[in-house]
């Protein structure tokens, strides 16, 4: 397995591994709506972690994700809560979504403050939702990215999503999500969030090394009386390649809704497997039926005899 | 004896063979514009529904240019279809003698017409055709409305996209076998295809196919005099 170029807070030398020309097209393990020879390298797995219980919710990684992206997030207007923008858009890939939560066992308010973004699923929903060649792959690292030279912009890959990520640009017609900074883990560097995270609540690394990490971490939330402290890296999607530690890790949930058990819906499954089957299974014996029926009975033509009866019954009451 | 399934536009022309006027202009202007966003929706939407299809995007200028079109294409699709409903309708009502007529349905795919209860205007089987295509045109626009997310995305949840996108391609996959039965139906019955070209039939095959359509004409008088000797 190759050493994947990686980074949580160091900078190294870009130019050595650019000329190594990482995350292209040998690098596929998926390709949407069509089918890649396995990869002749295996990279060695990524995955970002973000330690909720570490979170100061100052929105530093937002920022970054915008300077970076070089996207222009619209302002918008306070409506009294603290996410911003409201949503995650076509130009905000990452986003603090905040709850108040009041814990029953100790009568707490908890602030519970949850980076939003893609989560980079090992299954990813999207791109087996998506109908066009090539407009969504998957790296042998584990990162999921958009092609926007080949998105259609059908939004497909929203249904496809268990997490609600995707969305589609009203300018170029073509979806947009967190990318973990592909581009920047080509050449080594990490994702720009976790670059700017001023209490390293974000981390990146391999995502052996990143359990690692979150198992001192929940370790060290246990200690602090945080039962039910955990890794987020849900099994329903394979897997994820953006992690969370949670301090309540038995009721996602809480967090803004994070989905408890997240899975492709079995409305896509039945849409992109058995639909097809049943679809071509049903169009063929339609047509076969018909050749089939020509075949055998051959046409059915109006006679002479016919057309005779028919001028027989007209001239009578002509 | 019924007179729902005569259109004010049939009408018996005198001469050797006798023609039967069956759709007039606007009749079948409405049917190939139908016929022809059918097809346009058919090829589109078969590219999004599989990957070994979607080089047919190509036809359209683009995978963009499939996506945007498809459902503008389905609008059109709609209200032509709409025309040809308020048209048929009514003639395509179900009757009592259809069931007789069923039965027998067996005879009619051996060849052996001849059988069969005279059918009027339309024949069980094409009634049934009519009203398939009715609701999955229905189902087709609001389903595909629910998933139109350019202009549409904010008035539904994504579940309910996702049940939607499913019924879609189910009723498309669904419509598309009706529509072959329906084009296979025109090119079995010889001498069909004209009536939604030159707009009628001859007498002979009126008296073959839709026997009662045909007396209940002579019935009313629908007649009218030959244009030309030609005709």
């Amino acid at each position: 397995m190759e050493p994947s170029p990686h980074t949580a807070t160091s900078n190294p030398p870009v130019a050595a591994t650019a000329a190594n020309a990482n995350l292209t097209e040998r690098d596929l393990v998926r390709r949407s709506a069509s089918t890649v020879p396995p990869p002749a390298r295996q990279l060695e797995p990524v995955a970002k972690l973000i330690d909720v219980s570490k979170c100061i919710g100052c929105k530093a990684c937002q920022s970054a994700c915008v300077e970076w992206n070089d996207t222009n997030p619209a302002l918008e207007t306070n409506t009294g809560i603290y996410e911003n923008p409201h949503d995650l858009t076509p130009d905000m890939f990452t986003l603090m979504r905040f709850s108040e939560w009041e814990n029953p066992q100790t009568g707490n308010l908890e602030w519970l403050i949850r980076k939003d973004g893609c989560m980079h699923c090992e299954d990813p929903g999207c791109l087996k939702a998506c109908p066009a060649p090539g407009a969504i792959v998957q790296y042998s690292n584990g990162i999921v990215d958009f092609i926007h030279e080949n998105c259609i912009g059908c939004g497909y890959c929203i249904k496809g999503c268990p997490f609600n990520i995707p969305r589609i640009s009203k300018v170029d017609h073509t979806a947009y999500k967190c990318t973990l900074c592909s581009d920047r883990v080509a050449v080594g560097q990490g994702p720009a969030c976790a670059k700017a995270c001023p209490t390293h609540a974000i981390t990146f690394g391999t995502k052996d090394d990143m359990k690692k990490l979150a198992d001192s971490r929940i370790e060290d939330l246990k200690s602090r009386g945080f039962e039910k402290a955990g890794l987020y890296d849900p099994p329903g999607v394979g897997g994820t390649h953006v992690m969370y530690v949670l301090h309540h890790n038995d009721q996602p949930e809480i967090y803004s809704g994070l989905p408890k058990d997240p899975k492709v819906s079995p409305v896509v499954n039945a849409w992109k497997g058995m639909a097809k089957y049943v679809g071509f299974a049903a169009m063929g014996l339609a047509a076969a039926a018909g050749v089939l029926h020509s075949v055998l009975a051959g046409p059915n033509r109006v006679t002479r005899e016919d057309e005779e009866k028919a001028e027989d019954l007209v001239k009578e009451k002509a | 004896m019924a007179t729902t399934s005569i259109e004010k536009e049939d009408t018996i022309r005198l001469g050797k063979p006798v023609v039967v006027g069956r759709y007039n202009l606007g009749a079948r202007i409405n049917h190939w514009i139908t016929a022809g966003s059918l097809i346009l929706l058919a090829l589109s939407g078969l590219a999004f529904f599989h990957p070994s299809l979607f080089f047919l995007t190509g036809l359209f200028g683009g995978g963009q240019e499939a996506r945007a079109f498809h459902p503008w294409i389905g609008v059109l699709l709609f209200f032509s279809f709409a025309g040809l409903f308020i048209r048929f309708w009514r003639a395509n009502l179900p009757e009592k003698s259809d069931k007789e007529w069923l039965a027998h349905a067996n005879d009619l795919i051996a060849g052996n017409e001849e059988k069969l209860p005279e059918a009027g205007r339309y024949n069980p089987i094409q009634k049934f055709n009519f009203w398939c295509m009715s609701l999955l045109i229905i189902a087709l626009i609001v389903t595909g409305l629910v998933i139109w997310d350019q202009y549409f995305y904010d008035w539904t949840t994504i579940p309910q996209k996702r049940v939607a996108v499913l019924l879609h391609s189910l009723a498309a996959v669904a419509l598309i076998c009706i529509w072959i039965v329906h084009v296979y139906a025109v090119i079995w019955a010889r001498g069909t295809l004209r009536a939604m070209t030159r707009g009628s039939v001859t007498g002979g095959w009126a008296w073959r196919h839709h026997r009662r359509w045909l007396k209940e004409l002579v019935e009313h008088h629908k007649f009218k005099k030959p244009a030309t000797p030609a005709e």
